[in-house]
């Protein structure tokens, strides 16, 4: 008789994290997604290289050019090379998405955790003001809000955009959109952490001793991590239609610096003569709105434990 | 739920004042105001004569007074004068403007959902089938593209590209309301069929993401359905197939969707309006930017405030659907 079984192999132990990210690599549409989405962000980061013309060069002789063999996609109503303007374009239109997406990420989960965790008069605060901002026509004020910054000559907002610089538009644009980007994150939120509170875990945090921002921070804010991910994945695709709609009616970011959005600035008009010209651009914005919601699908079946992967 | 009802009524009415006041300083603060416009048209203006436009606007007062004028005669159903359209505000937008918005959201609505509500079981019950893949895709796309562009690449095609294919046979208008030249006594139904031509492409674009919308809900709330004991029980007892869905199944899962549409219903309002710049549309949405670019703020405040006051009812009508139709849901 053997005196002692041999020891088990330990087993290798990986955090949910790790889980998440193997059942992903098998989920082949969002892979496709994330390699579009790593294409996009590097042909953003090297424009300069890739774009074969300068994307503000004006060739008068050339307007509304047909695609040709020197300006693979035509040229626009100043006779600029559109293939540049569509590389340098994903510049804005990812920064923008990248940062509404980041900065309604940070608000939604600040004010999602503070609501579900502390309950009480602050969720009631909180929860009403969700339900307040939800009361607004989004795209309506969006509008009125962008004309209001991007050209008002009050004291106060001609010095905010002197002190924001160059990229003033930019910026503007990014925040009107992440006031209204932060709300559906902060319900989400807050109802996961109304979920999580009361499990053991969180009571054995509380019972050692840990503070409420330990709590909330070491304890709850990992575990919403993958709602969160999702949630954000999701929101850039939404900056992104979001920036081109307010473009396409004139009030979003203004030419020379081309976005996606801008380039399809009156493609109603121009559409019925020179149809290549709104082509690319609103198939750049499809392609790359597609990949990200892609990309958030394959990253909710993945944190799923349910999903078959 | 009589109380309930009443105690959400009359928090509306602060919700409502702080909004209106939000719309009214938001737009009270835009760049120019109505008097540049005279301005522009008028080399022979003085400065003295600007001061008294001004005055007379009373575009001199801060702009908690001049909320509260507004506020007051807003409440009398005065919403001032629209000095681009030449009409009164209100009256221009609910008569000119509004039933042109109608006349393309409720068809979209309604086709839309008789649309895709049995897509939306079918993708449900057959899972993963050929079918539910497409549909899938479908509403992926849906929500991915521009709608804008959609529609501008749909007017080449169909105004353009198509007619020159098939010589003219089959050409669709690029965008209006309605032929300009069609002859006044031509026949009730001459008139039908040209507004069915020039609808046709807006409706269209418009239904693209309301159908992927509910579509997409539609099969989520369905899929967790059937999945619940009680489904599994009405299969045990024999039932057949087709009372399994539309009695046990389908009754619990639109209950989303009732959600869904309540409030949906006023985005379709002022977000109708990128599918009627890109069709010449003239309705709600497009009034609203037509007359923030012409600093016709009497015009937009009270577009914005019908939207307002639109979301806020469908909200509250949204609850109290749900708690009606909803016998877990109680309201004290």
């Amino acid at each position: 008789m053997t005196t002692l079984a041999s020891a088990p192999a330990p087993l290798k132990s990986r955090s949910t994290f790790q889980i998440a990210l193997k059942r992903l690599r098998r989920h082949k549409l969002a892979m496709l997604s994330l390699t579009v989405i790593v294409l996009l962000v590097l042909m953003a980061l090297f424009a300069g290289w890739i774009a074969p013309h300068d994307p503000n060069a004006q060739s008068i002789f050339e307007i509304y050019a047909p695609p040709s063999a020197k300006y693979w996609l035509g040229q626009d109503e100043l006779g600029r090379d559109l293939l540049s303007r569509v590389i340098y374009g994903s510049r804005v239109s990812l920064l923008v998405g990248f940062s509404v997406a980041f900065l309604s990420i940070l608000v939604g989960t600040l004010l999602g955790l503070l609501a579900g965790f502390f309950g009480g008069w602050i969720d009631i605060a909180i929860s009403r003001f969700i339900e307040f901002m939800l009361s607004f026509p989004t795209l309506a004020l969006q509008l009125v809000l962008s004309g209001l910054f991007a050209s008002s000559d009050a004291a106060p907002i001609v010095a905010l955009r002197s002190s924001l610089g160059a990229s003033a538009n930019i910026l503007i644009v990014v925040g009107v959109f992440s006031l209204f980007g932060w709300m559906g994150t902060a319900r989400l939120v807050r109802g996961e952490v109304l979920k999580l509170k009361n499990l053991e875990y969180t009571d054995a945090a509380r019972a050692l001793g840990a503070s409420s921002v330990r709590i909330m921070l070491r304890h709850l804010l990992p575990n919403l991590f993958a709602i969160v991910i999702v949630q954000a994945t999701l929101d850039v695709g939404t900056a992104i239609l979001s920036e081109a709609a307010l473009s396409f009616l004139g009030f979003g970011i203004q030419p020379p610096v081309s976005t996606w959005g801008n380039m399809l600035s009156n493609a109603n008009e121009v559409v019925l003569q020179y149809p290549w010209i709104p082509l690319y651009p609103g198939l750049m914005i499809l392609i790359t709105v597609l990949s990200f919601n892609f990309l958030g699908d394959g990253l909710r079946d993945a944190f799923d434990p349910r999903s078959r992967l | 739920m009589f109380n309930y009802a009443l105690r959400r009524i009359l928090q509306m009415i602060p919700l409502l004042l702080v909004i209106s006041l939000v719309i009214f300083t938001l737009t009270a603060l835009q760049p120019g105001d109505p008097v540049d416009q005279l301005v522009l048209g008028n080399s022979q203006i003085t400065p003295e004569d600007i001061a008294r436009l001004r005055a007379a606007y009373g575009l001199d007062q801060p702009i908690s007074l001049r909320y509260w004028f507004w506020l007051t005669h807003a409440l009398q159903g005065d919403f001032g004068w629209s000095r681009t359209f030449s009409a009164p505000a209100a009256a221009y937008v609910f008569e000119e403007r509004l039933p042109n918005t109608l006349l393309l959201t409720l068809p979209a609505l309604v086709l839309s959902t008789l649309i895709a509500v049995p897509l939306g079981i079918f993708s449900a019950v057959r899972q993963y089938s050929i079918l539910d893949y497409v549909l899938t895709f479908f509403s992926f796309v849906s929500f991915s593209a521009p709608i804008f562009w959609i529609g501008a690449m749909a007017l080449w095609l169909f105004a353009i590209y198509v007619p020159q294919l098939t010589g003219g046979l089959i050409s669709l208008p690029p965008g209006g309301l309605g032929s300009p030249d069609l002859a006044p006594d031509a026949g009730f139904w001459a008139v039908v069929a040209d507004k069915l031509r020039y609808l046709i492409l807006p409706l269209s674009i418009l239904m693209l993401r309301e159908i992927a919308v509910i579509l997409r809900f539609l099969r989520a709330s369905m899929l967790e359905v059937l999945n619940q004991d009680f489904v599994r029980t009405a299969r045990a007892k024999g039932l057949s197939n087709r009372n399994v869905l539309y009695r046990h199944a389908l009754r619990n899962a639109v209950l989303p969707i009732v959600t869904l549409l309540g409030l949906s219903i006023p985005g379709l309002f002022g977000g109708a309006v990128l599918t009627e710049t890109v069709f010449s549309w003239p309705g709600m949405g497009r009034v609203i930017v037509e007359a923030l670019t012409s600093k016709d703020f009497n015009v937009v405040m009270v577009a914005l405030t019908f939207i307002s006051v639109l979301t806020v009812v469908f909200q509250l009508l949204t609850d109290l659907a749900y708690a009606a139709v909803d016998p877990r849901i109680r309201y004290n």
